[in-house]
């Protein structure tokens, strides 16, 4: 009964999937690019300003104000899970930088001393070493998104609670928690470092808007960690079956924390040049935000059932939302309906997804 | 058929495992060795124990009392990957796949290969397809490295499952109802694996309902009943009809 180990196997009574069958032209991400295409095709003939050089600078910088905190809800909406905490880690992350950028700038603080010194005019303040402010007011911004991230994960991975549920809790503490910090009012960057805080948020390199830059960068990064890194194929394979992946020996309480600690620092850095752009941190900043990043996200082919999802649908989804609302000012339509489109939209992406998988 | 006689020592052997799941008694005083290159196959009707005693070599769970050695050393496993450590492998009857990956990155799931680039290590997408079309042709599947395994049939799910345990070099390999789900001439094909397993040394668990298969391929045939040890006979020394009326109850014991 042993079949000869020589004869070499062929395949002939199994097809190989067509180039158009397989790989992004068979994915959700593929035809919502597609029909981005066609949309700016459209515009273009809609409204003369819409491939402007300055308003293509506008839609760029938009879309990048929610496409880096895009691409952390991604990552978890691949493991099977969801992040509802982001639109207020944007805003308490963006606040502690401000606060502590702020504190660490005025003479007579605590510790402030280390940091500047009183011009000789006795009004203005001048950096002991320039940067050096901002970047630890940056980190402490992350500091406060990674122990966020981090009990996020710990509730989900060790002790098992749902996703859906710890996140819109951790969405109401931390959101409360930016009340109570600023009293309710918000809070500006200030100090000899604001003006490198607003450079690197807010500014542009050869008119390319800075957080456009970060989100390219961000982006990529995601996208090689992903596909060619063992991190990412457990990132999927816990998406796929979480079952199969502990069973193979992937540590996924561990995993599962990883992704919750990456996504909520994406969503501080993401509130960071939110306020940068915006000059300051209003304790209301960003709210419900985490509904148009989870929107975007599932436009861009993000499966909320786990296991499919990726930086390229990320922005998509980010660009397509941003070029609709763009486009709908531009057509002089009534701005109110733009968040009923978005919802059509939403619907509209996930059936189509439906009807080819139904067909295939 | 041949059965060569077991001789040195057991690679793995059990005693007087039992186990308890609050008031239930799953498993009581069960006795097993088995050999290298023996196949030992493991009958029972359903609740008789052998998901659990399976589950025990595996490392999903400790037993309650006996004491497993493995080589002749006494050990305990907590998780899975302490039973894989020292040459456990298992397909287990669900055949845990990830059905949104490849069938090569279902293979080397959990121990990808990957080449180093200074500080940064990324997976040999080439070296792991390579290595998995050579598994699928010894396992005579016609199954592409390169598909995603939601597209595949039963039997190209099981050569994927089957092929991860050809990774390493497992002392014993555990298939859990390996038959159950494919076509006749896939069946030949896990029963030809199971005998080049054994020329080489590999002991073989075979979990099985089909009597053909287990008569085909087996040395020896255990039959678990209420959680206990009812019979442990050489292939030669027993017949079907006597295996039948040991699952059911018909025979108490032999």
């Amino acid at each position: 009964m042993d079949t000869p180990v020589e004869s070499p196997i062929n395949f002939t009574n199994i097809s190989k999937a067509r180039w158009w069958q397989s790989g992004l032209f068979a994915s959700q991400t593929g035809y919502v690019l597609l029909a981005l295409v066609a949309l700016f095709v459209v515009m273009n003939f809609a409204s003369p300003y819409f491939l402007t050089e300055g308003n293509m600078q506008n839609v760029a910088k938009n879309f990048s104000f929610i496409a880096i905190a895009t691409l952390g809800v991604t990552l978890v909406i691949i493991t099977g899970g969801i992040d509802l905490s982001v639109g207020s880690m944007m805003c308490l992350s963006a606040m502690i930088t401000s606060m502590v950028m702020t504190e660490l700038s005025t003479p007579g603080m605590p510790v402030a001393s280390l940091f500047v010194h009183p011009a000789a005019d006795g009004k203005t303040v001048i950096a002991n070493v320039p940067g050096l402010i901002l970047l630890i007011s940056v980190l402490a911004g992350l500091g406060v998104a990674l122990i966020v991230g981090l009990i996020n994960g710990f509730c989900i991975a060790v002790l098992g609670l749902s996703p859906f549920v710890t996140t819109l809790g951790m969405l109401s503490i931390v959101r409360g928690l930016g009340y109570v910090v600023s009293n309710g009012r918000g809070s500006f960057p200030g100090g000899p470092d604001a003006d490198y805080f607003y450079a690197l948020t807010s500014g542009s390199v050869f008119g390319v808007p800075a957080s456009f830059i970060y989100l390219l960068v961000l982006a990529v990064a995601m996208a090689v960690v992903l596909h060619h890194t063992s991190f990412g194929r457990h990132v999927f394979a816990l998406g796929g079956n979480e079952k199969a992946a502990a069973l193979t020996g992937i540590a996924v309480a561990r995993l599962k924390i990883e992704v919750y600690v990456i996504c909520a620092l994406a969503a501080g850095l993401q509130g960071i040049i939110i306020s940068g752009w915006l000059g300051s941190a209003p304790a209301n900043m960003a709210t419900s935000y985490e509904l148009n990043v989870i929107a975007a996200a599932v436009i861009g082919g993000a499966n909320l059932a786990g296991g499919v999802g990726g930086p390229l649908g990320a922005i998509v989804g980010c660009v397509l939302l941003e070029v609709i609302r763009n486009g709908l000012v531009l057509a002089q339509v009534n701005s109110y309906w733009q968040q009923a489109l978005v919802g059509v939209i939403i619907i509209l992406a996930v059936l189509v997804d439906r009807i080819r998988s139904r067909m295939a | 058929m041949v059965t060569p006689q077991p001789t040195g020592q057991p690679v793995l052997a059990l005693k007087a495992i039992g186990k308890e799941f609050g008031a239930i008694r799953a498993l009581h005083g069960v006795d097993l060795q088995i050999f290298p290159g023996e196949v030992v196959g493991l009958m029972g009707d359903n609740g008789a124990g052998k998901s659990t005693l399976v589950k025990i070599i595996a490392g999903n769970f400790p037993p309650s009392h006996g004491e497993i050695r493995f080589d002749g050393n006494a050990i305990r496993f907590t998780r899975p990957i302490d039973a894989r450590a020292v040459g456990i492998e298992v397909v287990y009857q669900d055949l845990a796949l990830a059905d949104n990956l490849t069938a090569s990155a279902n293979v080397f799931l959990g121990r990808e290969l990957k080449r180093r680039f200074g500080p940064f290590a990324f997976l040999d997408h080439k070296a792991m397809a390579a290595r998995a079309l050579e598994l699928f042709g010894e396992l005579r599947s016609e199954t592409r490295p390169h598909d995603l395994v939601k597209q595949m049939s039963g039997g190209q799910r099981q050569a994927v499952a089957i092929a991860r345990t050809r990774l390493s070099n497992a002392r014993l390999v555990v298939m859990d109802e390996p038959t159950a789900a494919i076509s006749v001439r896939q069946v030949e094909q896990v029963l030809s694996l199971i005998h080049r397993l054994k020329e080489q040394g590999v002991a073989v668990m075979l979990i099985s309902h089909r009597m053909p298969d287990v008569f085909a391929v087996c040395d020896r045939i255990v039959v678990m009943r209420r959680g206990e040890k009812r019979a442990d006979k050489a292939i030669g020394d027993t017949s079907p009809e006597e295996i039948t009326s040991l699952i059911t109850g018909a025979k108490e014991a032999a």
